[in-house]
């Protein structure tokens, strides 16, 4: 007996390294499992989604906690929705506002997600839910906070404020570490791009955010004279508020 | 063996490259004013070049290289397409020039390691399959018997990386130059996350494991310490990694059970991870006393201590207890660095070092640079690595404090301040590091035109 014939492992092992059709088989199969088992189920599990769990959709129906996706009326306008209405997909600025916000990396520094920890909902509000980013293609969690958290960031500081923090942020807050962004108060909004990009969030496979033909009619007027740095306070105001939390309700499980 | 040249050589210069833009984003952050109000330099649009020029330009270069060569050596053949693999070259080398490009512009699907838009994407995926059929063909057409342990892992790293780069770069396109994901919100960050620990599992782990059992080895001149711990080591890898994405996500809006069993199977994952490392220390057996004398020994086996520090970091930070501190903080970063610096950089050094010796037939220009090279990548990776523990625990503390009214302690902007001589710290620890990566440059560089030198002047008598 050679040794290039001898087992050192077991008989399947062995074959396995002999062949490299066998190899590659096994490979792609051991390394699918994982992924599958963890991503799939998030497709078509309820509980995944805040508005979709039956204990959930159990108390908005009977009323007993605010809607947590906005039910537009027939005729109703995006500006028709009110904070506490409901998730609801972004308005035109808002919109052109996050592709800057995506442009220029803010998710680098600064998180959207609120985690269930007492300092957390002392400093930034109340926990982030799954639905609050259903239309968020692709999402914006973010990984690090060398800023703060924005997921509740919207109402918090005036226009004003965010205007001056965002061009010079040292004026506002010495300690600050961030980029000046005045570069933003030049750059203007292309209302057909703006168009392109509200038809494509329409027709997503998953989450589609259900824009009427009027809505994205409505992009012209909503960004005309508008500089980007207008787009990124319309997007930042519009975060967190779009839920009436009540206090007390378990929303995640 | 040409394309392995040119690949090798390409590495250091993209280690050069990618650390550098590094020091810069570090300096950014320590002071602000750098970002000198440029748009294609603030730290944003930079901080993706950063890690693409690390991990795809310098880290695919490497494995490029080292894949190639290994599965020739270990083959006892040919590549199966010398013209695949030079398609490979100037594909991959074209699509660093494209992500030098449109990164500072600010071009990017803004999914982490996975910023480029859908057209270099799909030009990833076509050179990324040449690559792997040339080397699985190169496997196929092998004189030995067995598949060396070395391109199982590649062949791994192959597979999943292509399962993992089509998944998640699914997008509709707007333009040319936009693109929006097909997931959203949570299942969009789980995708992400997925890929986001892979790419660290696979590209960056099995790949440079696939390096470890090749080049240690070789190096050491000895054999692997035990056939029967690799066999172990390659399965569990394989099955486990791929589950760790979840604790990513520890108390988001992800449903609990999904980072739950990330965790567990992350805290399971110390037990491959430091057969492996050991696998790889134990191969130097009797062979201990060359690590006064051989430089290159000493980057390899560092590299693996770095390595079973930062597999057991891992595993810590994703019991939940620990993730709440350390989740979005500093500590993150320097958990990511000594593994990048410590583990993949290092091991990545050690192997091409020895493949230039190799591939010119030659000794290097300098030993001694060698080894000053081998002493600022460790100190430069230790005083960056211990700056962000610091400031990262520091950060998780001061967010969580309250004081004796029951009121938080610091505002956030306070922590942001207590982290100043941290972020200086690192810098410097990034200087001390990128110095290493110069010097090695210019060793490199010298070995090849010195052994050109030698190969012409002796080419002339015989021609003669």
């Amino acid at each position: 007996m050679s040794d290039h014939d001898k087992i050192y492992s077991t008989r399947f092992q062995d074959k396995v390294e002999r062949s490299t059709v066998l190899m590659f088989v096994m490979v792609a199969i051991v390394v699918a499992i994982g992924g599958i088992v963890e991503i799939v189920p998030l497709f078509y599990l309820d509980r995944t989604m805040t508005h979709l769990s039956p204990d959930v959709r159990g108390k908005v129906n009977s009323k007993e906690i605010s809607p947590i996706v906005w039910q537009r009326q027939p005729g109703q306008s995006l500006d028709d929705w009110k904070p506490g209405d409901g998730v609801r997909p972004y308005k035109p600025l808002e919109l052109a506002g996050r592709d800057v916000y995506i442009r220029e990396g803010c998710y680098l520094c600064h998180s959207q997600m609120v985690r269930p920890f007492r300092d957390e909902k002392d400093r930034y509000g109340h926990y982030s839910v799954s639905s609050e980013s259903m239309y968020d293609h692709p999402f914006q969690w973010g990984s690090k906070r060398t800023g703060p958290d924005l997921a509740r960031v919207g109402g918090k500081y005036s226009d004003e404020w965010h205007r001056r923090h965002l061009k010079y942020p040292r004026e506002v807050v010495p300690e600050s570490v961030m980029p000046n962004y005045s570069f933003l108060e030049k750059g203007k909004i292309s209302a057909e791009q703006l168009k392109k990009n509200m038809e494509v969030m329409r027709n997503m496979p998953f989450y589609p955010a259900p824009y009427t033909d009027a809505d994205i009619a409505s992009a012209k007027s909503a960004v005309e004279g508008k500089t980007e740095l207008d787009a990124v306070i319309a997007y930042l105001q519009s975060l967190g508020n779009h839920i009436k939390f009540t206090e007390g309700v378990n929303y995640r499980d | 063996m040409d394309v392995v040249r040119w690949f090798s050589i390409m590495a250091v210069v993209y280690l050069v490259v990618g650390t550098l833009i590094g020091v810069w984003i570090a300096s950014e952050l320590a002071w602000p004013f750098l970002n000198f109000d440029i748009a294609e330099i603030t730290f944003g649009r930079l901080r993706p070049l950063h890690t693409n020029a690390v991990i795809f330009a310098f880290g695919g270069c490497t494995l490029m290289a080292t894949g190639y060569y290994m599965v020739q050596r270990t083959g006892a053949t040919r590549l199966w397409s010398n013209n695949l693999a030079w398609f490979t070259f100037w594909g991959w080398n074209l699509i660093i020039v494209l992500a030098v490009i449109t990164l500072p512009l600010g071009i990017t699907q803004s999914k982490e390691y996975a910023e480029l838009e859908w057209p270099i994407d799909i030009l990833i995926a076509i050179v990324w399959l040449a690559f792997g059929l040339n080397h699985i063909m190169t496997i196929a057409i092998r004189k030995t018997s067995h598949i060396y342990v070395s391109n199982w892992f590649t062949m791994g790293m192959i597979v999943m990386i292509t399962y993992l780069h089509v998944v998640n770069s699914l997008a509709i396109p707007v333009s040319l130059t936009k693109s929006y994901s097909v997931f959203s919100g949570v299942q969009d960050a789980m995708v992400q996350w997925w890929w986001g620990h892979n790419a660290v599992g696979f590209y960056l782990t099995a790949g440079f494991l696939g390096i470890m059992y090749y080049f240690v080895p070789k190096q050491a001149n000895r054999p692997v310490f035990s056939y029967r711990l690799s066999v172990l080591h390659f399965w569990t890898l394989m099955f486990g990694y791929v589950w760790l994405g979840a604790h990513h996500l520890q108390y988001t809006a992800l449903p609990d059970w999904t980072g739950s069993l990330g965790a567990a199977i992350s805290l399971a994952m110390i037990i491959p991870s430091w057969g492996g490392a050991m696998n790889g220390m134990m191969t130097l057996s009797g062979a201990w006393d060359r690590l006064r004398t051989d430089y290159i020994l000493r980057f390899l086996v560092v590299s693996l201590a770095f390595y079973a520090m930062s597999t057991f970091e891992g595993p810590v930070m994703s019991i939940k207890t620990v993730n709440a501190l350390s989740h979005y903080t500093d500590w993150t970063i320097g958990h990511v660095h000594s593994g990048a610096l410590g583990w993949v950089a290092m091991v990545s050094m050690g192997a091409l070092y020895h493949m230039v010796k190799k591939l010119w037939n030659t000794e290097m220009y300098s030993d001694n640079l060698v080894n000053v090279h081998f002493w600022l990548t460790t100190i430069g990776t230790v005083v960056y690595i211990v700056a962000m523990w610091v400031s990262g625990i520091m950060q998780g503390l001061m967010w969580r404090d309250y004081d004796e009214y029951g009121t938080l302690t610091y505002t956030f902007v306070e922590s942001v301040s207590a982290m100043h001589p941290y972020y200086a710290m690192r810098a410097i620890g990034g200087i001390i590091f990128n110095l290493g990566a110069w010097i090695m440059l210019y060793n490199v560089v010298m070995t090849v035109r010195q052994a050109s030198a030698a190969r012409d002047t002796n080419a002339v008598p015989a021609k003669a």
